[in-house]
């Protein structure tokens, strides 16, 4: 669950424009913002938790080096959320764990 | 984009700008490669966007790379934005990947100029959500325009911590406190270097500028802090400290960490190129000439990559790099390539004047280089530094043999984050130098690919090659 953002935009910088949706939920992001960008404006701060004992994890680095930020988009799994810009109506998932193989993918 | 370039560059930071640009106006056709949608790297990220702050905000250092994205878009240089390099050979051959497919290029020279990341700053707690790197405050600041209102602190040491802090407070922010880390014994080792540093005074008056706008605005500001602690039930809720013999809790949900950057030698390390370790900046640096020539033929390196310098003297590196890659493609005569580099190299030592005193005063303190037991120091595979103690203690003499013990240095980040510290940690242990308990081996791919990615492999030679035949026909 997201707590209240402790982030603002700033007030002369473009509106939060699209709608991307986080385990389910909608949530309002800005044209540009990359997908972890705009989960920390929004609050969510916990956005995966780890293979080893379960614990959570949110973005650390936000330039592609920590691998803190992995998320699932669009169904595609260890995708590293800093490093991808929202589009309109992405569904992003917390990575939960360690990686699965879907059934029947080689 | 054709399968043989004469230079590719490998970052589009202002060593790259700086590089491409260079060569590319000595005449030769020139590639620039880089992660991100829009040139700048991570100093000047977000430079040619219409929707980022202003130079109220970020200030006119920030200011300046818009000149040099305005020369890279004036020049015959071919930029590819959001493409990850993953393997770089000795035989100058790049591997990278864009738009979900893999592409192979073969360049008579490369400049690498991949950059820095921030230090590692490992303490108990550093793995909660809700702690990041003033770097990446500094990110989402430039790129989102998110400014932190409550809950913030800033902690550790250097010139970023203050430059955030001065940021976010024109931007209207709120600081609960900027908790600094800095040893007392740095301040007399620094003072040494206080002459040198004069030579160039102007960081050292941009750094008083920075400190008056913080008392101006009472920003609660914590010195010689130690064991930091960060606490919360499952994020973050409070940063502990001492000072003085007695203890300190701040609330805070926010917790920006800055113990200065190091060289990101994941590319340098994969060529299996030499690292030389440098005390002061307690860092590898991967060894290269004064050209930035490495040992490799057509290799060479420019800006925080191969060793720290900060953003002017990084484009004054690639400005070198990129004179010197000319001049061994043939397309910048040996007799003025000289000339230009001579004077670069002068403007160079200038500008590298106040480095030494800037490095003694804000030398990392050693807690955070072989820091306590219960600190997770392998993030992705959440190995401890008491682990990694506990390996040395079984006879495990080296970072790599690490691996086997207990997988540090094997998750996504491959070592980026975990490598300084286990290799700091077993070097006290064993009371042996870093230069000879080494590194982690470092093997391509330096980035996850997908098979997905691999198996759409463009190899735009052999299509250049193919399409030749067939002319030829």
């Amino acid at each position: 669950m997201p707590s209240a953002s402790t982030f603002a935009r700033l007030p002369d910088g473009p509106a939060e424009d699209i709608t991307i949706l986080f385990n389910g939920e909608a949530v309002r992001a800005r044209s540009g913002d990359t997908v972890a960008a705009a989960l920390i404006a929004a609050g969510h701060r916990i956005t995966r938790t780890t293979p080893v004992s379960g614990t959570g994890r949110g973005p650390y680095c936000m330039m592609g080096a920590c691998f803190e930020c992995l998320v699932e988009i669009d169904g595609e799994p260890n995708r590293q959320g800093c490093m991808v810009q929202v589009r309109d109506g992405m569904r992003i998932d917390a990575m939960s764990g360690a990686r699965k193989l879907a059934e029947g993918n080689p | 984009m054709t399968g043989r370039v004469q230079l590719a560059v490998i970052g589009a930071g202002p060593a790259g700008m700086a590089a491409a640009v260079e060569a590319a106006n000595c005449g030769a056709s020139v590639v620039l490669i880089d992660e991100q949608p829009a040139p700048g790297g991570q100093i000047y990220r977000a430079i040619t966007s219409a929707a980022r702050p202003g130079k109220a905000i970020l200030g006119d250092d920030y200011e300046n790379g818009a000149k040099l994205t305005d020369t890279l878009a004036a020049s015959t240089v071919d930029h590819w934005t959001a493409t990850t390099v993953w393997q770089v050979t000795p035989e100058r051959e790049i591997y990278m990947t864009r738009d979900g497919a893999s592409h192979r290029i073969t360049a008579d020279a490369i400049v690498i100029a991949n950059g820095a990341t921030e230090r590692p700053m490992p303490f108990p707690g550093w793995t909660l959500p809700g702690v990041m790197t003033a770097g990446a405050g500094q990110i989402l600041l430039k790129t989102a325009g998110l400014v932190p209102q409550a809950g913030l602190v800033l902690a550790g040491s250097g010139p970023l911590l203050f430059l955030i802090a001065a940021q976010y407070l024109r931007a209207g922010g709120a600081i609960e406190a900027l908790v600094e880390t800095t040893p007392r014994s740095n301040y007399r080792t620094a003072l040494r270097h206080l002459p040198g540093a004069l030579r160039t005074p102007g960081y050292l008056r941009k750094g008083l500028g920075l400190l008056a706008e913080l008392r101006k605005h009472k920003v609660r500001h914590v010195k010689t802090a130690t064991r930091l602690q960060a606490v919360g039930d499952g994020r973050l809720q409070a940063l502990r400290f001492s000072r003085a013999g007695r203890q300190h809790e701040i609330a805070c949900t926010t917790l920006m960490l800055h113990i200065g950057v190091v060289p990101n030698v994941q590319i340098t390390r994969a060529l299996n190129l030499p690292h030389d370790w440098d005390a002061l900046q307690r860092c590898w640096r991967p060894r290269r000439d004064a050209d930035g020539a490495t040992e490799l033929d057509g290799i060479f390196l420019a800006g925080d990559g191969a060793g720290i310098g900060g953003a002017v003297v990084a484009e004054l590196e690639g400005r070198i790099a990129g004179l010197a890659s000319a001049r061994a493609l043939g397309t910048l005569e040996t007799g003025k390539a000289e000339a230009r580099l001579a004077a670069e190299r002068s403007r160079l030592a200038q500008e590298m004047a106040p480095r030494p005193f800037l490095d003694a005063l804000y030398a990392p303190s050693p807690e955070f280089l072989a820091p306590p037991d219960d600190t997770i120091v392998c993030r992705c595979e959440e190995v401890t530094a008491g682990q990694i103690r506990s390996y040395v203690g079984l006879g495990c003499i080296g970072p790599n043999q690490t691996k086997s013990f207990g997988r540090s240095g094997m998750g996504p980040c491959q070592g980026r984050l975990c490598g300084l510290t286990v290799s700091e940690i077993i070097a006290s242990e064993t009371a042996r130098p870093m230069a000879e308990v080494g590194y982690y081996r470092i093997r391509p791919p330096i980035k996850p690919v997908t098979l997905g990615e691999l198996a759409a492999l463009h190899d735009d030679q052999a299509a250049a090659a193919d399409r030749s035949l067939e002319n030829a026909s």
